[in-house]
Formats: C-alpha cells, structure tokens, sequence
C-alpha cells in the first residue's frame, strides 16, 4: 500500500478528522488504492454496533439520529453518522440536507457526520456505505448511525447491512401506515411513531401493533413499537434505552453471519468481472461493429451479447505464456 | 475501474442575518450542476463550517453572507480551516458585498466573490476552473487526488 494511504490510517486512528474524512472519500470515489484500505482496516473491525434509520421522507430520521447521538454522547460513546440521500437522476448531483437537523453536535469531538449521495451506481450504493461504515469503525467510533430514505431498493439493502433497523413513521401522512414501504416493513427490528406530538400517533402505532400481531407466527418475538416526538422529547430517552440495551447484546455477540459474508463477496465479485469483461469488450474494437451490423439489419442484441461473450477470456494470461488476448 | 467521483461544496450561511433564499437558489442551483452540495442551514458558527467542511472533505465552501460582517465572519474561517490544515478548500464568498471589500476578501484567500447578480452557470464554471488550476498543487499536499477527480472537472465541461 501506499505511505500516504498508511500515514491516513495510522492518523485516522488516533483521532485525526481530516484524515478519517479523506479516507472516506477515497473509498466513496473508489480512488486508486481503496481496496489497499479496506484490506487493512478489515482486521480490526466489528467493534461498532451499526444502526440503520429509515422511513419515509420528512418523517424526522435526521431530527431523532441528532437526538440519539446527543443522549450517547453523553454516556461516553463516540459516533459516526452517515446520511444518504439520492442523486439527483438529471444531473448526478445532490443536495444534501441531513446535518441542518444535526447541528447542536455538530462541533462535538465526539461525533463525525458524513453526508452521501447515492450517486446511481449500480447497486454499488450498498457496499460503498459499508466500506464508509466500516472505516468509521475502524476509526474506532462506538456507535454508526446510518440514516436512509426508505423508498429505494438501493436504500433499503444499505440500512438491512446494519446491525438493528429502526424503521421511523409519523402521523398524518393520510394513508396511515400503507405509507409504509413493502419490503421495508420486514427489516424492521423497531418501530417508531415520531411527531407524537400530533393528532393521530396513538392510532398509528396500535395499527402497526396490529399488524404485527397479524404477520407474526405464534411465540415468535414481535419488534416493539414506541411513539417519540424530537419536538416535546417525549419517548426519546425510551428509545435510546433500548437502542443501548441492542447495543450491549451486541458486543456479546459479534462475528458476521456466514450468509452476509457470502453475499459481500459474490457482489464484490461480480462488479469486478462487470468491470473487467466491460474494460476487454471495450478495447478490440467488436462492440462497435457489432452495433454496425445490428443497426445495419444484418444482426439482433442477443446474438451480438452472446458472441461478444464468446469471444472474451475471462482470465488474462500470464506475461510469460501470453499469446493474444481475445479469440477469433 | 475507477468510480466517478464529484465536487463536494459546502453552502453555509455564518452570521445572523435570516435571509435563506439566495443560498436556497446556489444549493439548488449547484445539484443541477451535477455538484453534491451539503447544505447547513441559517446562522452557522464558523467553527461549525468548519468542521462541516473538514468532515464531508469538500472541495469547496461557499459562505453566503448578507449581514455585512462578511469580512470578519470569513476571517474566522479561513483561519478556522488553516488550523485543520484544510486551507486547500476553494472559499467563494457571495452576498451583499460591496466592491471595496472584494479586493480585502482576495488576500484572505478567498476564491471567489459572488454577488447578487451572479448567475449559477458563472458560479460553477469558476469553481471548475478554480479546482482545475488547483489540481497540480494539490496532488502532493493530498494523496488521495487521482484521476477521477480531474476526470470530474472535465465531464462536467463537456456536458454543458
Ligand atoms: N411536529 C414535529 N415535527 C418534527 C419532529 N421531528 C422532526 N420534525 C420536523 O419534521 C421535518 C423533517 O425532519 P427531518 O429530521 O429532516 O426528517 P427526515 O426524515 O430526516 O427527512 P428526509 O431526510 O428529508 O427524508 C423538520 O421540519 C423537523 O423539524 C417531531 O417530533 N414533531
Ligand atoms: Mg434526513
């Protein structure tokens, strides 16, 4: 690995921000030399417990993460929050708002915030956030708070990386809890009822409790839902009792699922071999004039994909015994 | 494989002044630019940009100002980011800004000066140029600087 990436790490250890916030982006950006840093944290990760926040938008995700951060702030724990918000599909850029609802932490030392976008990657978002969740471990933070507008597939698969999923609703969406996302509904380990200061909470949060009960087998243990409001701090202190309570089951716990660690590898591979095929399709040439023919009504798709297939060795050979790259 | 990477701008509004829309307008004017842009909110505290601007590691921080204490407010965080060692970030200053202080602002270090009339197009072009000209001095003082940074300034170019 590089000295500077080293010399990154080795400061992002002992505290250093702009170091743990360069290293971020180096990873976000997948820059030259990011898997070099992810190979290197790798080892000392899994100390931080990772909870995901999401629901749907305004529900006050941002507002409650500040909240939360601010009640282990002052237990003692240390924090890093990541909050993902989309891309903009025109333009590739993105406005991102979260940290307006987070300032009275803002300036902890305690505490890092990191803004992202999700940037349309194909499902790239995903491991991206855990590389990023995984450094702020590695930067030795307690606590990852990740914060996710649960309307996506890419959103949802970001939060279900997390440790425990606190799925955040409010009143007076108009359709109750139908607003509520299919998909998202199961990954839930909590359900909040936030802006309880309003009309209406007490009846959402019996709905879902109903709801519950229905899609529950018998014995099985129901997630419990709580009603806060960010505004009349009610419920909040609640919460977080039982975020702390996950939190010390967790430490007792540790070690990833075999499952998980399959998936993670099986994605991270097939990005790579997207990326490689891409790369030697692009560089003979083949892809363009098989576009020439189709548009020349003399080929289809299907046969070009497969025979462009067809034409690529998957494994580069060696230096030495190397003859040409492609067949044909 | 190298992803794309994007200019980060930070749009903060130090000072008390409650006046939102001109920073509203750049934040949104900037994402249709295809830049991210981290927006704070109203009547940040130097020390709050500042660590905003070190933790999302921006290339940029824009300060809207129309209170009239734009010279010391950018003061305070220019000497706020020199002391993170993160006074390679481009300062643009835009607002209510009188000429005469235009030229005060520039030897702070500041980047750019922007006021009322500015359109977003002339305001990301700069910013463009102003890291494109950076890059070169910024690849020792980084590390981290690799093609897909630049690659960024030059799309953005060609898709105008
Ligand atoms: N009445 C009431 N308003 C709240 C409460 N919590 C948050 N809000 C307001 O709801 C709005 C949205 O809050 P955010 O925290 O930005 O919500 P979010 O879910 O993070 O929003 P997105 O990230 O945009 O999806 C803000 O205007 C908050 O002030 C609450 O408990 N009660
Ligand atoms: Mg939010």
């Amino acid at each position: 690995m590089e000295e500077r990436m080293e010399t990154l790490i080795r400061e992002m250890k002992n505290g250093d921000q702009r170091s743990l916030a360069r290293l971020i982006s180096c990873v976000e950006d997948r820059q030259a030399g990011w898997k070099d840093v992810m190979k290197s944290i790798y080892p000392g990760i899994g100390k931080a417990c990772v909870l995901g926040i999401t629901g749907s938008p305004g529900a006050g995700k941002s507002t409650l993460a500040g909240e939360i951060a601010r009640r282990f702030l002052d237990r003692g724990l240390s924090l890093g929050i990541i909050a993902v918000d989309p891309s903009s599909p025109y333009s590739g850029g993105a406005l991102l708002g979260d940290r307006l609802r987070m300032r009275d932490i803002s300036t902890n030392p305690g505490v890092f915030i990191r803004s992202m976008a999700t940037r349309g990657a194909l499902g790239g978002l995903c491991q991206a956030a855990r590389d990023v969740m995984r450094i702020m471990d590695a930067a030795g933070k307690d606590v990852v708070l990740i914060e996710t507008v649960g309307v996506g597939q890419d959103e949802i698969e970001v939060v279900s990386a997390s440790d425990y999923v606190v799925l955040v609703t409010f009143p007076g969406q108009g359709d109750g809890i139908q607003a509520i996302k299919a998909g998202v509904m199961e990954i839930a380990d909590l359900f909040v009822v936030n802006k309880c200061d309003r009309d209406g909470a007490d009846v959402m949060a019996s709905e879902i409790s109903a709801m519950l009960e229905l899609s529950s087998e018998a014995g099985q243990e129901r997630p419990p839902v709580m009603m806060t409001s960010a505004f009349t701090q009610e419920g909040i202190d609640d919460l977080c009792g039982v975020l702390s309570e996950f939190i010390n089951q967790k430490k007792a716990r540790g070690k990833p699922q075999r499952d998980h660690v399959r998936n993670e590898v099986l994605g991270l591979l097939e990005r790579e071999m997207v990326g490689m095929l891409r790369e030697r399709i692009m560089e003979n040439g083949k892809l363009e004039s098989a576009l020439d023919a189709i548009l020349e009504g003399k080929g289809d798709p299907y046969s070009a994909a497969e025979e462009l297939m067809a034409r690529v060795h998957l494994v580069r050979s060696r230096p030495g015994e190397r003859k040409e790259d492609t067949r044909g | 494989m190298v992803q794309e990477s994007r200019i980060r701008v930070l749009i903060a509004k130090p000072g008390l002044d409650g006046h939102e829309r001109g920073a509203h307008v750049v934040a949104y004017g900037l994402r249709d630019e295809g830049f991210e842009v981290i927006y704070t909110g109203l009547r940040q505290t130097p020390e709050q940009i500042v660590s905003a601007a070190v933790q999302e590691d921006v290339d940029v921080v824009g300060l809207s100002i129309l209170s009239g204490a734009h010279l010391s407010l950018t003061r305070k965080v220019m000497e706020g980011l020199k002391a993170k060692g993160a006074n390679d970030i481009l300062v643009t200053v835009g607002g209510i800004i009188p000429e005469e202080d235009r030229e005060a602002l520039e030897r702070m270090g500041v980047g750019g000066v922007f006021t009322s009339g500015s359109k977003i197009k002339d305001i990301a072009a700069h910013i463009r140029t102003r890291l494109g000209e950076m890059c070169p001095h910024e690849e020792e003082n980084r590390g981290l600087f690799t093609e897909g940074t630049q690659a960024t300034a030059g799309t953005g170019h060609e898709g105008q």
